[in-house]
C-alpha cells in the first residue's frame, strides 16, 4: 500500500484569516495550475492551490473545447509539426522547446487516458487524442489534483506575493470572497499559473483572466517576454460570448447588403473582417458546411451551438452578426520570462507556467488556437511544479525566516481616493479593444495610449486602497492596466510586422528584429532585446 | 447571461455558487440569489453543473434579456446543454462522440 501523500498544513485559522504552511503554492488552477500542483505533489512537495474561482470552471480551457498538439512520435511527423510553425510565428520559435513540449504533451495526453478521459475513437478503432472537452477535462483534473493530495482553496484570489529578506519568494496571500476573509500560504516556492489577460472582453470563459499574476510576479521583480504579441481577436455572434474561430473556416462573410467581403475570412482574412467591422455590421453564414461536417460540429463543440438554437438562428442557412472579441495575451504568445527547462522566472523560488507564461519557445509570434497553448499548459505545468517542488527541497528548513508583502498598487493608502476598479478596467478597454489601436498598430496611435495609460498609471498608483469587496476588482483593474502597458511599449519596440503583430507603419518582416522583447517595470515600464536561444549558441561557438 | 434559477426545481444544493468562476450567486436562506449578473461570463457552466436542471443562460453576453421560464420548459431549453455533453445518464455515450480530429486541418 502507499503511503498516504503529506498535505500543506493549516497553521491557524482565527477570525478573519487562514494561514498554510506549504511546500510548493500555485496560484490558479486550470490546466497549467492543476498540472503543476499533481507534479509537484508527485515529486513529493506538500501543495496548496489557491484559484479565483472554482479550480475544474476557471479559465479558458474549462468553459471551451481545445485542440492539443498532441503529434505521433514518429520522427517525419515530428518534423512536420514543428515546421509547419515556424513562418507563421516569425521563427523565434526555438526547435529544442517544441521537441520537447511534442514529447510531454505525448506523454501526458496518454496519462489522461489512462485516469480515464473519454477520448474518441475513429472508425479505424484507433483512440484520438489532439482534442479534448473543457468541461470534462478540468473537471478529471480537479479530482486529480485532490487525490494527490493538494489543498485546494476556491474562490480565493491571490492579492500579493511575500518575499524573504533575500528576495526569495516566500508564499501569497489573498482573499476568500465568499468567506469575507483573508488567506496567507508561507511556501518555498510559488508556481503562476493564472493564464493570460482578456481584459474582460467576455470571449469564453476568460473573465477570469485578468492578468491578475502578472502584477504580483511583477511586484516581485519578474520580466516578461514577446509582450507585443496580445492581439489575437477571437470571432464570436456579435450578442454572444461563444469563440470557436475553427469552424468559421466553413463561413462566408457579408455585409449589411448581403455581398460578400472579399478576402473576409477566419484564416489569413480575419484583418479585413476587422475592417469592415468598422464600417458597418459583418454576418457570417456557415454555408460551406456539408451535412458530416454539420453532424461532426455539433458534437464536437455542444456549447457552440447554444447562442444559435436558443435565438432560433440556424447557423448553416441563416446569416447572423458576428463580432471580433480580443483575447489579448491569453491566445497570444508573451508572458513571464522562463530562463530554464524547469520554468524558473527571473525571481528565485517563482515558477511560471500557461498561459501565465511566455509561449514563444514553441510558438514565437503567433498561436493558431488553443492546440500549442493546451500542450504549453500541460507541459509547462508539469516542469513547473517539478522545479518549484525541487527548489523547495534543497531550500530546506525555512520555519525562522521573515516574509514581506510585495503588493503595491490598490493596496497601500495614498492620496485619500479609493481605487475605482470598475472605471479603470472600462479606461484601460478603451485603449486596448479598438481595432485601430490595437489589432493594426502604429506609432502615433501606441504612442497617444501610452501616454493616456502611463497617466492612468500615476493616478492608479497614488490611490488609496479600497473597500475590502471592491480589492479584487480594483486589483484586477491595475493588473490589466500593467498588461497594456508592457503590451504597448514592446508593441513601440518592435519596428516591423511579424507573428500577430502588426505594424500599419512597418508592414514587413525586418530581420533586424528577429530577437526577442523583453519587458518589465511598473511605474517605469522599459524594454530591451534579447537574442534568440539559436543564436546564443551560435554566438558561443564563434 | 444567466437569468434563472428556477425556484421549482432548484433544491437548495448551493452548487452554482461554487462553481461559478465569476462569483455571480450568494447563497440564502433559501435557493441562491442571483447577486451580481453583470459579472456573469456567459460561459454556461453553472447549468452544466446544475443536477436539478433548474438554470438558464442566455446566450446574450452583454445585457439581460426577458426571458419566459414556462416557454424555456416546453421547449426543454432548460438542461439542453448537459444533454447536449452527455452529462445525463440518457446521453453518456455522447461523452466521447468528440469528432474534432475530422475538422481540424480545414
Amino acid at each position: 500500500m502507499t503511503k498516504p501523500p503529506d498535505r500543506a498544513e493549516k497553521l491557524s485559522s482565527s477570525v478573519g484569516s487562514v494561514v498554510f504552511d506549504a511546500d510548493v503554492l500555485v496560484l490558479g488552477g486550470g490546466p497549467a495550475g492543476t498540472w503543476a500542483a499533481i507534479s509537484a505533489a508527485e515529486h513529493g512537495a506538500r501543495v496548496v492551490l489557491a484559484d479565483k474561482g472554482f479550480c475544474g470552471t476557471s479559465g479558458a480551457t474549462a468553459a471551451a473545447g481545445t485542440g492539443v498538439w498532441y503529434v505521433d512520435p514518429a520522427p517525419e511527423r515530428r518534423e512536420a509539426a514543428m515546421a509547419s510553425r515556424e513562418k507563421l510565428g516569425g521563427h523565434l520559435q526555438d526547435r529544442r522547446w517544441m521537441a520537447r513540449v511534442l514529447d510531454q504533451t505525448y506523454a501526458q495526453s496518454n496519462q489522461l487516458a489512462e485516469w480515464g478521459y473519454p477520448y474518441p475513437v475513429d472508425d479505424e478503432g484507433k483512440p484520438q487524442r489532439n482534442s479534448l472537452q473543457g468541461p470534462e477535462y478540468m473537471r478529471l483534473m480537479r479530482k486529480r489534483t485532490k487525490q494527490a493530495g493538494v489543498t485546494i482553496l476556491d474562490h480565493s484570489p491571490a492579492l500579493e506575493l511575500l518575499v524573504d529578506g533575500n528576495g526569495l519568494v516566500a508564499g501569497a496571500s489573498g482573499l476568500r470572497r465568499q468567506k469575507g476573509d483573508r488567506w496567507a500560504v508561507n511556501a518555498k516556492a510559488v508556481v503562476i499559473a493564472t493564464g493570460g489577460c482578456a481584459f474582460l472582453s467576455k470571449t469564453l470563459g476568460s473573465n477570469v483572466l485578468t492578468g491578475d499574476g502578472y502584477l504580483l510576479a511583477a511586484e516581485a521583480g519578474a520580466e516578461f517576454t514577446s509582450m507585443e504579441f496580445s492581439n489575437a481577436y477571437a470571432i464570436s455572434p456579435a450578442f454572444g460570448s461563444v469563440t470557436k474561430t475553427l469552424f468559421y473556416g466553413w463561413a462566408s462573410f457579408t455585409d449589411e447588403q448581403g455581398s460578400v467581403i472579399p478576402g473576409a475570412s477566419s484564416k489569413g482574412g480575419r484583418s479585413v473582417i476587422a475592417r469592415a467591422l468598422r464600417q458597418g455590421p459583418v454576418y457570417a453564414q456557415l454555408d460551406q458546411a456539408d451535412a458530416e461536417t454539420r453532424r461532426h460540429m455539433r458534437v464536437s463543440q455542444p456549447n457552440f451551438f447554444l447562442p444559435f438554437d436558443r435565438t432560433g438562428i440556424d447557423p448553416f442557412t441563416q446569416r447572423f452578426p458576428i463580432t471580433l472579441r480580443l483575447e489579448g495575451t491569453v491566445r497570444g504568445t508573451g508572458g513571464l520570462r522562463i530562463i530554464d527547462d524547469s520554468c524558473a522566472t527571473t525571481v528565485p523560488g517563482l515558477y511560471a507556467a500557461g498561459d501565465a507564461a511566455t509561449r514563444e519557445l514553441i510558438c514565437g509570434g503567433f498561436t493558431g488556437g488553443g492546440s500549442h497553448n493546451a500542450a504549453w499548459a500541460m507541459s509547462s505545468g508539469y516542469w513547473a511544479g517539478q522545479g518549484a517542488a525541487k527548489f523547495a527541497r534543497q531550500l530546506g528548513t525555512t520555519s525562522r525566516r521573515q516574509a514581506f508583502r510585495r503588493g503595491t498598487v490598490g493596496l497601500r493608502s495614498g492620496n485619500g481616493r479609493p481605487l475605482q476598479g470598475g472605471s479603470l478596467a472600462r479606461s484601460v478597454q478603451d485603449e486596448v479593444f479598438p481595432y485601430e489601436l490595437n489589432y493594426f498598430r502604429e506609432a502615433g496611435r501606441l504612442g497617444g495610449a501610452l501616454r493616456r495609460l502611463d497617466a492612468l498609471w500615476s493616478d492608479a498608483s497614488a490611490a488609496d486602497a479600497p473597500d475590502e469587496q471592491e480589492l479584487l476588482r480594483a486589483r484586477e483593474a491595475a493588473a490589466m492596466l500593467a498588461t497594456a502597458r508592457w503590451m504597448y511599449r514592446s508593441a513601440l519596440a518592435r519596428q516591423e510586422s511579424r507573428g500577430m503583430h502588426r505594424r500599419d507603419d512597418y508592414l514587413e518582416q525586418d530581420d533586424r528584429y528577429l530577437h526577442f522583447v523583453t519587458t518589465g517595470g511598473l511605474d517605469d515600464v522599459w524594454t530591451s532585446a534579447r537574442p534568440l536561444a539559436s543564436r546564443q549558441y551560435a554566438e558561443a561557438a564563434e | 447571461m444567466i437569468e434563472v434559477i428556477d425556484a421549482e426545481r432548484c433544491t437548495a444544493c448551493d452548487i452554482c455558487v461554487s462553481v461559478c468562476p465569476t462569483n455571480v450567486f450568494d447563497k440564502t436562506d433559501g435557493i441562491p440569489r442571483i447577486a451580481r449578473q453583470s459579472d456573469c461570463q456567459t460561459c454556461f457552466l453553472c447549468e452544466l453543473y446544475c443536477p436539478e436542471d433548474a438554470l438558464f443562460v442566455s446566450p446574450f453576453a452583454d445585457a439581460p434579456q426577458a426571458v419566459d421560464v414556462a416557454a424555456l420548459k416546453e421547449a426543454t431549453l432548460l438542461g439542453s446543454y448537459r444533454r447536449a455533453v452527455g452529462w445525463v445518464e440518457e446521453s453518456r455515450h455522447l461523452r466521447t462522440a468528440d469528432r474534432s480530429y475530422r475538422l481540424f486541418g480545414h
